[in-house]
């Protein structure tokens, strides 16, 4: 295990941004906090997490995928992608880190997308213990561990210290390359977890089981008559599906940029009605409709086509941004009593 | 950077049939004059003209077809209305092959097989039913049973009649909606009229056509006597990355472009029904 002393925070920060770019969360201006690339005098937010996921990072709202010149009957079709530079995010919580594995079940499985992996490849994953765990978190229930988050480094805020493990090769060189850096006790942490861990213990969510979900309870809860009334009040605005860090949804769209035409990607919701409109019909022609296959897939399907792991981390950013108090927890406590 | 699937290759119009008044079947090779790519009956590829937008379409030529691919495709939204305006010569992209396709080097092989297609429906098994033609020696008797909502909305209606209809191991009995002028064969609809024909029990069949025609008919199949495990379908929704990642197509835990477009009704009856 490494440390530096918090006072020494900007000195390590820059040392990282001297040769790649860095992204730490920062005060949004909201109230909230938001990843932002690292510059001289940017201040670290401690907040409890970013109002938006760490899914930006390899899988952005909107990325470009190819482009076309297209000349009377003849088209021509050209790569954009570019290779990714090496990226350090610093300050992901172990639910966000936990969700980028999700999303390597979906994108890197064969046919492997490409534009997602590059940035996989180049991103360098720096976890933040969670001091803080407020009352909307829940990661624990899906076996994540707060007080000790994956990452290729772990790192731990002490009252006057940082520190620091690496878990891969990558995050072994980067911690040998900060010259800065000194050796701390293997206990060093011990404490910061402990207490970490007493909060964790007294999360009004702590309890939440997943016991009565999973890939074997497909028709079971899909017939449930419960989604009715925990669907009659969801407006279909999506919002729950782009803070979410695992879903995964995504939309191909072209636009005409002047001289040839762009085609891009961006997030899509399986919570708007046109999503599954097609020349034959709409296979999910209700609100309640679109609502299930959300939960459905996190809980009950994306489990079973994983061994089990199911599609939610606990974040709790659902809870936070829907404007009908709808969340995952509500879901899961209806279906299950 | 590894060959990214999602970034189409370019394809050449050689060759537009107007098959129906709302049904056209577009022929396409590479840049190259050959096949853009192998594939196996059922199996789709994703269509584009830039600017307009993609599309999946199945492949309705059999793989036996060594020159060219070709796509039977229906004009009902913005991009089949654009495709419907061109002309031979037009380059469009394409991407593929999707999907299982039928497991024509598996299960279905020598067997008896029963063809049931309505309207569009026909795009998919045609490439079946030529692909059986081509290899008689692996498979028994073919049974085909087609219908549309008039005379002039059968797709491939030449070829049924020149090819299918003088083929000594091919049976075809067709039908339309309504009474037509100059229409002396069946009238009435396919689930109905597969009820009539009480077609062979021991055969497999392959049916493809509107939701609401595949229902009926499954139900009066089942009537029959057909077992669902013998009932093969081939499936239509949205879809946008024909990889099994963008979400579109997902039910329950299977995508339909990956996991399907072909499925059993067995295997069916453990989904849930948002097809």
């Amino acid at each position: 295990m490494k440390k530096i002393s918090l006072n020494k925070l900007d000195e390590f920060f820059a040392a990282i941004a001297a040769s790649q770019t860095l992204y730490l969360p920062v005060e949004d201006g909201r109230k909230g906090a938001k990843f932002d690339a690292w510059k001289e005098g940017a201040v670290y937010s401690t907040a409890a997490n970013t109002s938006r996921s760490a899914k930006d990072f390899f899988f952005p709202q909107v990325e470009d995928m190819a482009s076309f010149k297209v000349d009377g009957k003849e088209i021509e079709v050209y790569d954009t992608r570019k290779e990714s530079e090496d990226f350090v995010v610093f300050g992901v919580r172990a639910c966000d880190a936990k969700s980028f594995d999700i999303l390597d079940s979906v994108y890197l499985a064969d046919p492997v997308d490409s534009y997602y992996e590059t940035r996989r490849q180049h991103g360098l994953i720096m976890t933040m213990a969670c001091n803080k765990p407020t009352e909307t978190c829940f990661c624990s229930a899906f076996g994540i561990d707060a007080a000790n988050p994956a990452g290729d480094i772990s790192c731990w805020m002490t009252d006057s210290e940082l520190l620091l493990e690496a878990n891969t090769e990558k995050g072994e060189a980067l911690l040998n390359a900060l010259s800065m850096l000194e050796d701390a006790d293997a206990s060093a942490a011990d404490d910061t977890k402990a207490a970490i861990q007493s909060i964790l213990d007294k999360l009004p969510l702590k309890g939440l089981s997943t016991e009565s979900f999973g890939g074997d309870k497909l028709m079971e809860l899909f017939h449930s008559d419960k989604w009715n009334a925990l669907s009659e009040s969801c407006l279909g605005c999506g919002t729950c599906t782009f803070v979410c860090p695992t879903c995964q949804c995504y939309d191909i769209r072209d636009y005409d940029t002047g001289h040839g035409v762009m085609r891009y990607r961006c997030w899509d919701s399986c919570m708007y009605s046109d999503f599954t409109l097609c020349a034959h019909g709409n296979t999910r022609t209700t609100q309640m409709q679109r609502f299930r296959q959300r939960f459905m897939h996190k809980l009950v399907y994306y489990p079973g086509n994983n061994n089990g792991v199911f599609g939610c981390v606990g974040c709790g950013r659902c809870m936070r941004s829907c404007p009908i108090s709808m969340n995952i927890v509500k879901v899961m406590k209806t279906l299950e009593g | 950077m590894r060959e990214e699937t999602l970034i189409p290759k370019v394809g050449v119009v050689t060759d537009i049939r107007q098959d129906t008044p709302d049904v056209k079947t577009f022929r396409v090779v590479g840049l190259d004059g050959k096949k853009v790519f192998e594939h196996i009956p059922g199996q789709c590829a994703m269509l584009s003209v830039p600017g307009v937008g993609e599309g999946m379409f199945s492949i309705t030529s059999s793989p036996t077809n060594t020159e060219f691919m070709e796509f039977s495709i229906k004009k009902c939204g913005c991009l089949t209305s654009w495709l419907h305006m061109m002309e031979v010569g037009q380059q469009i992209t394409i991407r593929g092959p999707y999907g299982n396709g039928f497991p024509v080097e598996s299960a279905l092989k020598g067997k008896d097989l029963l063809f049931i297609a309505g309207g569009i429906g026909l795009a998919p098994l045609r490439s079946v039913i030529n692909y059986v033609r081509d290899k008689k020696e692996n498979y028994g008797s073919v049974h085909i049973i087609y219908g549309s909502r008039s005379a002039d909305d059968l797709v491939d209606y030449k070829e049924i009649i020149d090819e299918w209809c003088t083929d000594a191991g091919v049976k075809v009995d067709l039908t339309i909606d309504r009474p037509q002028e100059g229409w002396d064969g069946h009238v009435g609809f396919i689930p109905s009229f597969v009820e009539e024909l009480k077609p062979d029990l021991s055969r497999t069949v392959l049916i493809c056509g509107p939701p609401i025609m595949i229902k009926f008919t499954l139900d009066g199949l089942k009537k029959l006597g057909f077992q669902e495990s013998q009932v093969y379908t081939t499936m239509e929704l949205r879809m946008k990355c024909a990889i099994g990642k963008c979400g579109r197509c997902n039910i329950g835990n299977k995508y339909v472009c990956k996991d399907g477009p072909v499925f059993r009704f067995d295997q069916l009856a453990e989904l849930p029904d948002e097809y």
